[in-house]
Parts: structure tokens; C-alpha cells; sequence
């Protein structure tokens, strides 16, 4: 049904039907209506869960860590400090190939202290072992969940469904909320594997040494490239249960005859789409590549994608300090180096912090890049603001 | 309320269910804790553990010594995890299970605090253990905010000054219907206080004493001898918090000095110049002394 929803309630109503045994989570904003939401439903009764609020987000982390080794099916949320608080436990998780199901509420990292979206949280957490699916609007982020549940629990990897905090969290949109019967059907009930129970005793979570550890990161490793096939299908299926396309690898926008074409996560592709509709009246043919599933990275669907496309430009809102664009690098390892084609790949570090990224920023990078490509720049930076001392 | 005189409470189990083949130094009083717990609290039980000397000991793959489920994760979250089983028993209506949250100080006086009282204020029904060995252990006999007054570790190397934090009473304090002390000597007693505290819903604390040879610097076959002494000279009092009321003190029969605890660990030594005390065994002795004044040992 048809519901004028804001973001977080989308998501709450959608992972309520999602049947989670277990939520855990420790407010942080702009992640607060998630939980809010999901408490309220647990203790209305409408969703028979143990909501367990707890003393931080470590903790949080930990108690859905417990819970999913003991069977539940398990769920948390977050941001920025909260991530990055829960650091230790996400790579826990992921080890341990613990199928659980988080979002994060993409926002900027501290210092200096910063409410506001960009993608830096989850971002520094791409390489612990977990799928992360970005979602462009509010009805993708709430179908994510559905398939994140199915996606974790098929593939015993933990997915981070990734939605920018308050464009999408904190704006109402009208997202299509299935009927109940609709998500059981499409996500079967979890069947755990290896859990504690005295019935069965095993050890979980013992220590390897340097004899076993590299096999268990290595297999983990597979196991990660392989869920691009289960991403795939899993997506496939949702669209023909629900009937649209949400998810998936990676979506394109007029990218067939674009003779630039733009790479992006998450929700400024909206406004990217809008701009290349504009350059088509202008007689400028622009594509856009949307990464949905940043990890595992589809490196072969990228390079098949963009095989034939010469000039690229990437907009991403992280960086790695000191070495720049980070999704612009993955971008580039996607070509094989046999390759010998003269391609111009231009990264743009936008939105930090919040900054509003317009059609009029984004037009300026398509004009900068026609005329010569970037290795990288800050879209909108303020000069104003910057001091000579301070270079 | 428990009958604490009851003959199922007071009998001496051994299952092996912290079973033979684990890789501890001889004499380690957390290894022989350990093993009581886990035949104390029997089969329906699911230890977890913290990072530290237990986990290390007794958890390598493929070859844990564990005869009933064992989660470990990391150093910090034990409590939280067990919070999170205890959680999941709850809502797929499973069990009654024991859910046993371990580890050493380390783990629970300093970096698993957080996490420990976390778990004590939301009332899960988990059995928080702390195998107190004053120092961290695992890495090389670092100081731990249990490490007491004068003892000498690798970063208190001219002796450390300052207290024992006091967790049996702050445990209590967070308004939880069981607390105790125990020490690894005294098996009947440390087993009643694992099955009563596993007869009660809620969270509950139990703190051993468990000397480490190694660390502490005294041979392994003293660890039930040191034991008894810090009984005795009131350096660890041994009772029970039941509903936010001590009692079931052990009375000392026979007091001894502190210095005869001291002297028989290389830990003190240095307080000890050629033979005579130096002022800070005194201040031992009054710790001593006001332990033995506040719990009427």
C-alpha cells in the first residue's frame, strides 16, 4: 500500500515485517526515528521482538552478535560515531559469519563534530567483510531491508543497508509498504546453522592460529565475491514479487550512447538524473553508473558497463585523507591493467559534512571535466573560507 | 528463598565440562575456577567468555576444551554478548538455559565495565564471573584496576599505589539480587554460590579469586595455600549480596599478618629490604584491617 512516509519509518515498518527476534540499538542522529519506531512497535505488541536498548553502540553490536549466535534473527542501526564506536564488533560479525541485518543512517565523521550527510561512516568500514547495499531513495531503502534479511541469512554474510542520513532518513516520500503476507512469502523464516545451544555444544568464536587465520579470511573473501551472484538473484526475485527494481548490483540512467558517464552511491543520483535530462535538451549526451552493492564491488559488471566509455566522473562523498577519492580508486581497479585505452576517470569529493551538492555544482564538474579531466576536486568548495596559513 | 543448607547446593560436582587438554600454566587458579563453574553449573549451560587468559587457554581451533557451548568474541563485550543470547533465548521461547558472561579483571573491572553494568541495569538473566587474577595476565602482567596496593607489575614496576577497585559492591549497588566472593581453594563453596546464583532470574556477580603463579611470582603448587591466606589475613573478605544485604561472611578462625601473604610472592618482594618491611606493607596491613572491621570477618 501506497503510504507518505518519512525514510526511517519506511525502513522501521519494513524491518517490523521482517520478523527480527532481537533489535538492539543506541540512538544517534540521524538514525533515532528508526528505533523510535521499531521500540514503539515492540511495545505496542505489534511486533513480537526483544527490543534491548543498551549503554552504546559497542554494546548494541554486541548483543545482536549474541543474539544471532544463539539464533535469532537480529537487527540493529546507526551512524558515524555510533559505526565507528561499534568498529571492533563489525568485523567481529563479519568473521564470524554472522547474518545480521544494520542500517546505517550515512553521516559525517568527527572532527569537527557534524550531524550532517556524507558517506565517510560507512565507508571506513568497507573493508570488515560485510555487504553494503546503498539505497537512492526512500522506497529502495525500505525494499533493501527485505532483501538484506534474505541476502545475510542465504549467504551467512552481515549486510549494512546504507541510506543517506536526513535527505532520505528525514524526508517523507510515498513508499509502497507490502502486506505482511507478501514479506513472509518473499523472506523465508531464518535457519540458523551454528549456534550455541546445550543440545549441540560447539565453540563460537574460537582463536586460529597463523595455521587456520588466513584460510578463515580467505574464505570470507570468497564468500563475499560470491554474493554478487545472491545479490543479484535476490534483487531479480524482489522484482518480480513487488514488481519494481530496487537493489541489485548497480543501476544505469542513458548511459548506452553517453559520451560521459557519471559514477555515484546513494541519493544524489536524483539530482544527477535530473541534470543529464537537462544536457539531453542541450544536445549533451550524459549516462550515469549507480553502484548499489559498494561491497562486494561488481568490478565485472563496472568494466562491462563501462567498457566502451572513455571519460568518467566520479562524485563520491568520502575521501580518504592523504590519498583522495575512494570510490573513485575502486572505479579505477576496475579496468584490468591489460588494458591499454586512454580512459579519463575525474573524481569528485562532494557533500562533506552535509553540503548541499546542486544541479548548478554538478553541471560546473560536467563543464570542468569536458574541458580537461581532474585527478580530484572538492565540489563546491568555499575559497572564502580557507586562509593562506592554513594550506 | 534458597536453602543455602541444602545437600544439592553443597555437593562437590565434577563432570569435566571444562574437560583435560587445556593449555594453562600448571597451578592457574582461573583454570581450576573455570572447571568448577562449568561442573557447578552442569550441561544446560552456554559460557561466554571474554578475550584474556581463559579464552586463550582453553579455546584454540580445532581443539577447545569445552564440553558445553563456548561463544567468545572480544575483549570488551562479554556481558553484552550473553545479554544478546539471553535476549535471543527470550524471544525464540527457548530454554531456561544458564547464561555464563566470564573472564578475568581485566575484561571486567576496566575495559568490560561499561559493558557489565549495562547488562546489570537492564536485569538479564546472565551470571557476570570474574576470574580475579590482579593484573592482566594474558599479556604479560600489566596493571589492572584491581591490582592492589604495592604490587608490583610490568607498568608498576617500583610497586603499585593505589586500591583494588571495589566491584562486589559496586555489582551490588546496581540494585542486582546476587553477589559473592569466592576463592578457587574452597570448591564447596565456590560451587554453592555458582548453583545458587544460577537458581535466580535476574543478573547476578560472582568474584574468584584466582592467584596466577606466573604473575603473582609463587610456585604453582601454593595457589590453594595463597588462597587461604588472603582469607585469613582479611585481605579478600568471602561472602554474599543477597537482595542488597551482605552476608554468609566467612569468619576468619585464625588471623594471620599480611605479611606472611606477602612474603610468599614475588609480586611483594620488593617490599620486603632484606628482610624488613617497608612502610607501605603496613599500609597493607590496614587495608587488611579495615576489610576485616567493614564485613565483621
Amino acid at each position: 500500500m501506497l503510504k507518505y512516509l518519512e525514510g526511517s519509518h519506511g525502513v522501521s515498518q519494513v524491518v517490523a515485517m521482517c520478523r527480527p527476534n532481537v533489535i538492539s540499538a543506541y540512538p544517534i542522529t540521524p538514525q533515532t526515528h528508526i528505533v523510535e519506531d521499531l521500540a514503539r512497535l515492540v511495545g505496542e505488541g505489534k511486533l513480537d521482538a526483544e527490543f534491548i536498548n543498551v549503554e552504546s553502540e559497542f554494546s548494541a553490536a554486541s548483543v545482536v552478535l549474541g543474539a544471532s549466535a544463539a539464533g535469532a534473527r537480529a537487527y540493529t542501526t546507526t551512524t558515524s560515531q555510533g559505526l565507528l564506536l561499534m568498529n571492533e564488533v563489525i568485523y567481529c560479525i563479519a568473521g564470524m559469519r554472522l547474518p545480521i541485518v544494520l542500517t546505517c543512517a550515512n553521516r559525517a565523521i568527527s572532527a569537527p563534530l557534524n550531524i550532517w550527510n556524507d558517506q565517510q561512516d560507512s565507508m571506513t568500514v568497507r573493508d570488515a567483510g560485510w555487504i553494503q547495499l546503498h539505497a537512492e531513495d526512500n522506497q529502495e531503502a525500505a525494499d533493501l531491508h527485505m532483501q538484506a534479511f534474505r541476502i545475510a541469512e542465504q549467504t551467512f554474510l552481515p549486510v549494512m543497508v546504507c541510506m543517506d542520513g536526513f535527505i532520505l532518513t528525514h524526508a517523507f516520500e510515498p513508499v509502497d509498504i507490502p502486506e505482511q503476507k507478501e514479506v513472509d512469502a518473499f523472506l523465508p523464516p531464518f535457519k540458523p546453522q551454528n549456534i550455541v545451544d546445550p543440545r549441540w555444544p560447539r565453540g563460537i568464536g574460537l582463536y586460529a592460529d597463523p595455521r587456520f587465520y588466513m584460510e578463515v579470511r580467505y574464505i570470507l573473501h570468497r564468500a563475499l565475491e560470491k554474493s554478487e551472484m545472491v545479490i543479484k538473484q535476490v534483487s531479480e526475485d524482489f522484482a518480480r514479487t513487488f514488481g519494481r527494481q530496487s537493489g541489485g548490483l548497480l543501476k544505469t540512467y542513458k548511459i548506452e550512447d553517453a559520451d560521459l558517464v557519471i559514477i555515484t552511491m546513494g541519493s544524489v543520483a536524483g539530482t544527477i538524473k535530473d541534470l543529464i535530462d537537462q544536457l539531453e535538451t542541450e544536445g549533451k549526451k550524459v549516462g550515469l553508473l549507480q553502484i548499489c552493492s559498494y561491497r562486494p564491488f561488481p568490478r565485472k559488471e563496472v568494466y562491462r558497463v563501462l567498457k566502451d566509455k572513455m571519460n568518467l566522473l566520479v562524485i563520491e562523498k568520502s575521501i580518504s585523507l592523504g590519498r583522495g577519492g575512494i570510490l573513485g580508486s575502486d572505479v579505477r581497479w576496475s579496468f584490468p591493467r591489460t588494458e591499454k585505452k586512454d580512459r579519463k576517470i575525474s573524481c569528485f569529493v562532494s557533500g562533506l559534512g552535509g553540503r548541499n551538492i546542486s544541479i548548478n555544482d554538478l553541471r560546473s564538474a560536467v563543464e570542468m571535466v569536458e574541458k580537461e579531466p581532474v585527478e580530484l576536486e572538492f565540489l563546491g568548495l568555499n575559497p572564502d573560507i580557507i586562509a593562506e596559513r592554513d594550506l | 528463598m534458597i536453602n543455602v543448607n541444602s545437600e544439592d547446593l553443597n555437593r562437590v560436582e565434577k563432570k569435566d565440562l571444562f574437560a583435560s587438554g587445556h593449555r594453562a600454566c600448571g597451578g592457574c587458579g582461573q583454570a581450576l575456577a573455570a572447571r568448577l563453574v562449568a561442573d557447578a553449573a552442569g550441561e544446560n549451560t552456554i559460557a561466554c567468555v571474554a578475550t584474556g587468559c581463559l579464552e586463550i587457554f582453553s579455546s584454540p581451533y580445532p581443539d577447545p576444551n569445552w564440553r558445553i557451548p563456548f561463544l567468545h568474541s572480544l575483549f570488551e563485550n562479554v556481558s553484552a554478548v550473553a545479554s544478546g543470547v539471553d535476549a535471543a533465548y527470550k524471544a525464540l521461547k527457548k530454554g531456561p538455559v544458564n547464561i555464563i558472561a566470564q573472564g578475568g579483571d581485566g575484561s571486567t573491572a576496566d575495559i568490560g565495565f561499561q559493558s557489565i553494568s549495562g547488562m546489570f541495569e537492564r536485569g538479564h538473566n546472565v551470571l557476570q564471573i570474574c576470574y580475579d587474577n590482579e593484573a592482566y595476565m594474558n599479556t604479560g602482567v600489566q596493571r589492572s584496576s584491581f591490582t592492589p596496593f604495592g604490587a608490583k607489575t610490568t607498568t608498576t614496576p617500583m610497586g603499585n599505589t593505589t586500591r583494588k577497585k571495589n566491584l562486589p559492591i559496586i555489582a551490588a549497588d546496581h540494585g542486582i539480587p546476587y553477589v559473592a566472593t569466592a576463592t578457587v581453594d574452597d570448591f564447596r563453596d565456590l560451587q554453592r554460590k555458582v548453583k545458587t546464583a544460577l537458581l535466580i532470574n535476574g543478573p547476578k556477580y560472582l568474584h574468584i579469586l584466582a592467584p596466577c603463579p606466573l604473575g603473582w611470582g609463587h610456585t604453582g603448587d601454593l595457589t590453594v595455600a595463597i588462597c587461604r591466606l588472603a582469607k585469613a589475613t582479611g585481605l579478600f573478605p568471602v561472602f554474599e549480596i543477597i537482595n542488597g544485604k551482605v552476608t554468609n561472611v566467612q569468619k576468619i578462625q585464625e588471623k594471620k599478618p599480611v605479611e606472611e601473604y606477602l612474603r610468599l610472592q614475588g609480586r611483594y618482594k620488593h617490599l620486603f629490604k632484606k628482610g624488613v618491611p617497608v612502610k607501605a606493607v603496613a599500609e597493607i596491613q590496614e587495608i587488611a584491617n579495615q576489610n576485616i572491621e567493614r564485613f565483621n570477618l
